[in-house]
């Protein structure tokens, strides 16, 4: 409906802001990225250093395009952190901001945007389908984090990763755990093994097994006797689950070198993963990460943003701030997601934002609308979410067969009936017939099953061929009775010496093609 | 050893040459010694029968017998060499047809044979007569089903008539009432054998021939070529009870098999059951749901995708018919062996029901030489994909779309597909957003990992030919 009068609206504009938290390094926009919005038919305005922490100057975002000023009187404001209240303070009324603002944990915060009259996107919000994935943006900074957690485990670690024979003497590739294969730990294992060491990763879920295998890890399962429990994806794993994991991490805590654990579940603290009797058991020099040190950590120990010593020497990493610490790439990725975001919400390409409640993408992420509060989404749109896009589609169960057994060895018997009774009444003639004829047919099934799929054209030529032989009928009726006869037969000779003849050429020239390379 | 000994002998060992011929095809060492036991059991049986046959004839007969088969093998042997890769299912379909005019002119030479005689005749023994009668129905009417099926079936894998399923409205009950009408025009004919139910017959099984594939579309072919393969063996193996021939009889049944075996390979591919494809309705039906998933698709160009191809670790070429179409095989093949001289390492995903005739996409591909032994078949390949840099989905659509495992309500749910979108990144040649043979949108075309490459595959894969040689003129100098 707007369509038609918004063509004469002026574009509305578009503020990337400076990050305040400290220790923040990313930025909402990129000199990239802003291209991207301005292709949406938006104005962009660009705090001045807004980007400097992550090497992004302002003469790069001018000659992108962008203009350097005043980026909170913006109609769009686009921002990493959750604002502090004297940045809500800076909105406009009728603004739209977005960002990550963890709507779960801070209702102040959504109380204080509804108070400012604006409306509120939160990118951790967006749904996990695979439509929305090229906006999830807490994906691709685990992404960024999983790499970054290995970079930083091999910075205090002193040894090296790959194993290596020298003429000084043989270096053992260091071993790497990795708790937890989501897309941080997916990163992690493949990081790791990049770097030559010998990678093991763990997840209750089973299938994802040959992800981390094709990243170059091992898959440690967690051995339980599990009585026929089809779901693997129990959230809350059960005690006989959480004794034995308790087992296999006691284990390798004493055998690898390097611990990352990203173990996470929405919506509760982190899973307590490594206890201290787990890190005293470790080899002195090794390292922990703990990913999760933010949620309260996974590893007994961790302090969130410090890196601490253990009193035998195990390095305990509890960084909070990981994907920061790729500044350039996080801010990005992160604000090509942000211009994917924006591109739903701009059908027009116009540079006019429009909130569609309908969309479900679009509902889960608006946490207010025009000073109303709209978080949490209504479950309807949780339910319209298909599985996890991380997970591969699991293979449909097979379809169940019509045919039950009994209904089979029904037929069956039906059929042996049926052709018993056939030959048993029939002269002699048709029965020594039917004889070789059903023989014929089972040699034929089980000949044929063996066939390559790759020959099954010049399978059908060659039989094509040799149904020729229905030659011989005619052969043995030409020129035995009227013309008539004759005719017929010649015909008949003339078109099957064409397959005959036909069949075996070109199943010949066939042939003759495939190459082994 | 008589003459009619011999003859049975060579019947016994041409019936055993025939088995060898088939279960040398199962591997590509044994194939072309496959063909070579063929042609020897051909050459045998054809022999002895007109040896047999030339005691009891005049000369003339004899010349007739020689200038036919003169003249076919000609014929055959001047298509056999001309005929493109990409016309195969064209050429398999005409010589299904051959057979199954031939079975319909013996089983006619049959019964103007017998009849000729009238009751009191010497060549079919009295209490046989009335089951003769029924073997001349059943010949005549396999036959004449095989001809005009793989006529219509020519004419639409030939484009010369459209390839949509024709429908009329009962079809099934047409179907069905023509097989009623088949086996009262038999008990009839046995009763009272006349040459007014002979025409019938031959009219009623025309008619059912040309109604049964014209209702089946252009995607099903793979399985109504395989179908008409299994009748057309019928067919021999019904004139080999016509004339007691126990060659003919061994021959037909392993023919029938075969293309029986084939059938329900492709229908096992396609997740639907043989009974389902002869019905039709695939299709048919407007496409229900599928545009929930729909979204933006993304658009790259030849030089894209040719960087995207130079930086690849591992290639999956996955084609379907519209590589054909194009005749994009022999570029692809370059492609091929370019990507493969820098190291990459490249295969081919290909789906049973790829292409217009089982096994199609092997000879394409084996004709612009590339080599058999990266070529595999879907099972072989489908967990390999997670591991792979980039699939290129060259003239495919329904056979690597998500929906068939994603979605319980698509048209095509369950069918096994290709898992290309399990690759770091996928790029689909295709000249429009146009939905597949199914009818069914590609929630594929809108994946984030999928870039779209629109236009004629073969000058798509020339481009980025052009733009490797360009990035790399070293390689392009080589012979």
């Amino acid at each position: 409906m707007s369509g038609y009068d918004s063509s004469a609206r002026p574009p509305q504009r578009v503020g990337v802001v400076a990050e305040s938290a400290p220790g923040e390094t990313r930025v909402a926009a990129t000199p990239a990225t802003v291209r991207g919005l301005l292709a949406l038919g938006y104005d962009v305005v660009v705090d001045p250093g807004a980007g400097a922490a992550s090497g992004f100057d302002d003469a790069a975002y001018a000659a992108a395009g962008a203009a350097v000023g005043d980026a909170w009187a913006a109609d769009v404001v686009l921002k990493v952190n959750a604002p502090s209240d004297a940045e809500v303070a800076r909105l406009r009324g009728g603004a739209t901001l977005v960002g990550l603002l963890a709507p779960a944990q801070h209702p102040e915060l959504l109380a204080a945007l509804a108070e400012r009259g604006v409306t509120a996107l939160s990118l951790d919000a967006v749904p996990r389908i695979s439509r929305a994935q090229s906006m999830d943006v807490l994906s691709s900074m685990a992404n960024i984090a999983g790499y970054r957690a290995v970079i930083e485990a091999a910075h205090a670690f002193g040894r090296f990763f790959t194993g290596q024979v020298t003429a000084a003497g043989k270096v053992p590739p260091a071993k790497v755990l990795v708790a937890g294969a989501g897309v941080a730990g997916l990163a992690a294992v493949g990081a790791a093994s990049s770097l030559g060491a010998v990678v093991r990763a763990t997840d209750p879920r089973p299938e994802v097994a040959d992800q981390v295998k094709s990243l170059g890890g091992e898959y440690l399962a967690v051995q339980v006797a599990q009585e026929a429990s089809t779901d693997g994806y129990a959230k809350a794993t059960s005690a006989d689950y959480d004794r034995a994991a308790a087992e296999l991490y006691r284990a390798q805590a004493a055998d690898v070198d390097i611990v990352i654990t990203t173990a996470l579940i929405p919506g509760r603290p982190a899973p307590k993963l490594l206890t201290a009797e787990d890190v005293a058991a470790m080899k002195p020099g090794s390292v922990v990460v703990d990913m999760a040190a933010a949620q309260g950590g996974n590893v007994a120990g961790t302090v969130p943003g410090r890196t601490v010593v253990t009193d035998n020497g195990v390095t305990l990493i509890g960084y909070t701030d990981l994907a920061s610490r790729l500044p350039a790439q996080a801010s990005q990725l992160f604000g090509t997601n942000l211009v994917n975001l924006l591109k739903l919400l701009t059908p027009g390409k116009d540079g006019q934002l429009a909130v569609d409640f309908e969309d479900v993408v679009q509902r889960a992420v608006t946490v207010v609308r025009d000073g109303e509060t709209t978080w949490p989404p209504p479950p309807v749109a949780v339910s319209a979410a298909p599985a996890a896009p991380a997970a591969p589609p699991a293979p449909a169960a097979p379809a169940p067969s019509r045919v039950t057994p009994a209904v089979r060895f029904g037929l069956i018997g039906a059929g042996m009936l049926a052709l018993f009774l056939l030959v048993a009444f029939a002269p002699a003639q048709l029965a020594e017939n039917f004889t070789v004829f059903a023989l014929a047919v089972v040699i034929g099934y089980y000949v044929i099953g063996k066939v390559h799929h790759a020959l099954h054209t010049p399978l059908m030529s060659v039989t094509n061929a040799i149904s020729g032989i229905v030659v011989i009928g005619a052969l043995l009726q030409i020129g035995h009775e009227s013309t008539l006869v004759t005719v017929l037969s010649f015909v008949a000779i003339l078109l099957t010496s064409v397959n005959v003849f036909g069949g075996f050429a070109v199943t010949r020239r066939m042939l003759s093609m495939f190459s082994k390379g | 050893m008589t003459s009619l000994t011999a003859a049975h002998a060579a019947d016994l060992v041409a019936a055993l040459l025939f088995v060898l011929s088939l279960a040398g095809l199962s591997q590509h060492r044994t194939s072309r010694a496959g063909v070579a036991y063929g042609i020897a059991g051909m050459a045998l049986a054809l022999t002895a029968t007109v040896v047999v046959a030339s005691r009891s004839i005049s000369a003339g007969a004899v010349a007739l017998i020689l200038l036919a088969t003169a003249i076919g093998a000609a014929l055959g042997l001047w298509r056999a060499r001309r005929v493109e890769m990409t016309e195969m299912p064209e050429l398999i379909a005409v010589l299904h047809s051959f057979v199954g005019l031939a079975a319909v002119l013996v089983g006619w030479n049959s019964y103007l044979e017998v009849e000729r005689h009238g009751d009191a005749q010497s060549a079919v023994a009295a209490d046989l007569l009335s089951i003769h009668h029924a073997e001349v129905f059943i010949g005549i009417f396999i036959g004449a089903v095989t001809f005009t099926g793989s006529v219509v079936a020519y004419l639409k894998l030939s484009a010369k008539i459209a390839s949509r399923p024709l429908v009329l409205p009962g079809k099934n009950a047409l179907n069905l009432g023509a097989l009623g009408a088949f086996v009262a025009l038999t008990a009839w004919f046995t009763a009272s054998p006349g040459l007014g139910l002979m025409v019938a017959v031959t009219v009623l099984a025309l008619l059912l021939g040309w109604h049964l594939v014209a209702s089946i579309g252009g995607g099903d072919m793979p399985v109504v070529v395989s179908m008409l393969n299994s009748y057309s063996g019928w067919a021999a193996a019904a004139a080999g009870f016509l004339l007691d021939n126990d060659l003919l009889i061994v021959t037909g049944a392993l023919v029938g098999s075969s293309g029986a075996y084939l059938s329900y390979i492709m229908c096992r591919a396609m997740n639907r059951s043989f009974l389902s494809v002869i019905a039709g309705g695939f299709g048919i039906e407007a496409p229900a749901g599928g545009d929930a998933e729909q979204g933006e698709h993304h658009e790259i160009a030849a030089r894209e995708a040719a960087e995207l191809l130079a930086a690849a670790r591992s290639v999956i070429i996955t084609p379907g018919y519209g590589m054909a179409v194009a005749q994009a095989q022999h570029p692809v093949a370059d492609l091929t062996r370019r990507l493969r001289e820098r190291g990459v390492e490249v295969r081919f995903g290909v789906h049973p029901v790829a292409g217009r005739l089982p096994g199609h996409m092997n000879v394409l591909l084996a004709e612009a030489k590339v080599p058999y032994d990266v070529v595999l078949e879907m099972d072989e390949i489908n967990e390999d994909f997670a591991d792979t840099s980039v699939v290129l989905v060259i003239g495919a659509n329904d056979t690597v779309n998500p929906a068939a495992l994603d979605d319980p309500a698509s048209p095509i749910a369950g069918m096994p597909v290709l898992k290309v979108w399990e690759a770091e990144r996928v790029v689909v040649f295709k000249r429009s957003m146009a939905s597949g043979y199914a009818g069914v949108q590609n929630p594929l075309f809108f994946r984030e990992n999928t870039s779209m490459l629109f236009g004629d595959a073969r000058q798509s894969v020339d481009q980025i030919l052009q733009s490797l040689d360009a990035a790399d003129p070293a390689l392009s100098a080589r012979p």
